[in-house]
């Protein structure tokens, strides 16, 4: 059984206040805590190495699939492999995340490496939440590899999200794309502390038609720092977007590389990075409807990151 | 009530000489009165606003609200006294919705039909708007519009605005100018607006001329509006038009 820790945890990365409908497989403290599966979607553990594959049946429709991974025991280290095979036409929402609870001395890490396998004209959103909490002196460390492969005329979302908490995190995101795919990442991110968070976006826009939408906004607070770097490689006529909007604060710093490659003549990428502080009318803005100056910092950094 | 008693501000120019913005400026906004300030640009009208909200604090004089001292007071401070401003540029905030905006604006969880009413109001079709970001995706007229939308929701006893008409197109303007008239109507509460216009000038119940920092002339609206409108003079043409 789920303590309250435990389950606080899968509050913040999941949304879930019960056992989700549906698939999932909920593993915590590196054991399995619960699964499900359903007639569409199968979950299976590896044998060779630890993690799971999940299979969705082509043509499902309207199902989701949620696999947190929560972990309260402080100096706990993990790497764990999962892998999504979606068939054709499906249209799925899958909902991973990792939540962090340290209140000891030793690191506690988890990596993730995640697999998708898009079929042929199907459609995946997929959420991925960070959170880390306790106040011992370990670290909580999460460090997600995501690599999609993206077969003709499917569509991927991702929604990325790390909202304080977590001290370390370097996430490595490649995407490969074949004739008219789709994906759009967003990415939204918040450091605090002496944090730092370096995410590297790779895609690879490899068939006619194809087209990705890479967006981070972060905010940086304190002594945090933060390194986006999102490239996008045009193969083949196709359409890329890459922008990084970031707000800074105190004596945080921050990194924004956008790349371009562009391999073929009608490769079309756009870049766009901005960074900057709170400018000082939206505070006296708010200030003048009867906030304080730290309520509307909140507003405006809570806005900023809806 | 407001009241500004002997108010100055100076500033230190790029030459480092004094210079003199607002100079021993006193007048009284008396509670339920609509009071229009005019003048040429550069006459100080905006710094006057913004020494009344407290986002510039002055270098001599002391104001009032309400019998209270409020010159060392802050925005906030003010604001919660039941003081709101309508700032010339609107401010954007990317992710900040218009519904957001108008509920921090009334201290109060609104409810989305009553967030559409403050939109009705000043002639926004509000379904279209309430759950807008109150970003640059949106016109000057329109962020203009959802700034006076978030005074009504706050529904204080003064408001003041500085230049409503600045920014925005001829159609907005005249739209702009039936709130106003409405707002008269249908309002409690002082109103100040720093504004050229005839038409607004026109609703007033009192009109102060501000020129070099200092109130050239002020009194009821029947006693100024008629001089300046006759006068033919090259200023006060240039005060109706806000032009130096």
């Amino acid at each position: 059984m789920l303590d309250e820790i435990q389950k606080r945890l899968l509050r913040e990365i999941a949304d879930l206040h019960t056992v989700p409908s549906g698939a999932y497989n909920i593993r915590s403290n590196s054991k399995l805590e619960a699964r499900n599966t359903t007639a569409n979607i199968d979950i299976v553990s590896k044998t060779e190495k630890s993690g799971i594959d999940i299979y969705i049946k082509p043509g499902t429709k309207n199902e989701s699939v949620h696999i947190p991974v929560v972990l309260s025991e402080s100096g706990l280290k993990e790497t764990v492999y999962n892998d999504f095979h979606i068939g054709e036409d499906c249209d799925v929402v899958i909902v991973a995340g990792c939540g962090i609870n340290n209140c000891g001395t030793g690191d506690s890490e988890h990596d993730g490496v995640h697999r998708f396998i898009v079929g042929k004209n199907s459609k995946v959103k997929y959420v991925e939440k960070h959170y880390g909490e306790g106040d011992g002196r370990g670290k909580r460390i999460l460090n997600p590899v995501t690599e999609v492969y993206q077969e003709e005329g499917s569509s991927v979302e991702m929604e990325m999200v790390q909202i304080k908490g977590v001290d370390s995190t370097v996430r490595t995101t490649l995407s490969k794309l074949e004739k008219g795919a789709k994906l759009v990442v967003r990415e939204r991110l918040l450091t605090h502390g002496s944090q730092t968070a370096v995410s590297n976006y790779t895609t690879e826009l490899n068939g006619e038609g194809s087209s990705a939408d890479v967006v981070s906004r972060s905010v940086a607070k304190e002594d945090s720092y933060q390194k986006f770097v999102s490239r996008i490689v045009g193969n083949a006529p196709c359409t890329g977007h890459t922008e990084c909007d970031a707000i800074i604060m105190n004596n945080a710093r921050i990194l924004a590389v956008p790349e371009l490659e562009a391999n073929d003549l009608d490769a079309s990428l756009i870049h766009e990075a901005a960074i900057g502080k709170i400018a000082g009318e939206q505070i006296i803005k708010l200030e003048t409807l009867g906030l304080t100056e730290q309520e509307a910092e909140e507003q405006i950094v809570n806005g900023f990151l809806k | 009530m407001l009241e500004l008693k002997n108010l100055s501000f100076k500033v230190i120019d790029e030459t480092g000489n004094e210079k003199t913005i607002i100079d021993d400026v006193s007048f009284t906004v008396k509670d339920d009165s609509f009071v229009v300030i005019t003048g040429p640009n550069g006459s100080g009208k905006s710094t006057l606003a913004r020494l009344i909200m407290g986002i510039e604090k002055p270098s001599a004089g002391r104001i009032f609200f309400d019998g209270e001292d409020i010159t060392d007071k802050s925005i906030t401070e003010r604001a919660n006294m039941g003081i709101s401003f309508a700032l010339q540029q609107p401010v954007k905030f990317k992710g900040i919705q218009v519904i957001d905006l108008l509920r921090l604006a009334a201290k109060k969880n609104l409810t989305v039909s009553q967030a559409c009413e403050y939109l009705s109001f000043v002639g926004l079709c509000a379904r279209d708007y309430v759950n807008r970001e109150v970003n640059a995706s949106l016109s000057g007229g329109e962020l203009k519009r959802i700034e006076i939308a978030t005074l009504l929701a706050r529904n204080t006893k003064l408001s003041v605005f500085d230049e409503p008409e600045a920014g925005i197109d001829l159609w907005s303007f005249q739209s702009l100018n039936r709130v106003f008239e409405n707002m008269r109507m249908d309002t409690k509460g002082s109103i100040l607006i720093i504004s050229h216009q005839e038409r607004i000038l026109n609703i007033a119940d009192e009109i102060i001329i501000l020129s070099g920092g200092k109130i050239i002339q002020s009194g009821a609206k029947d006693d100024i509006l008629p001089s300046l409108l006759k006068d033919s003079t090259q200023a006060a043409c240039s005060v109706l038009e806000g032009r130096a």
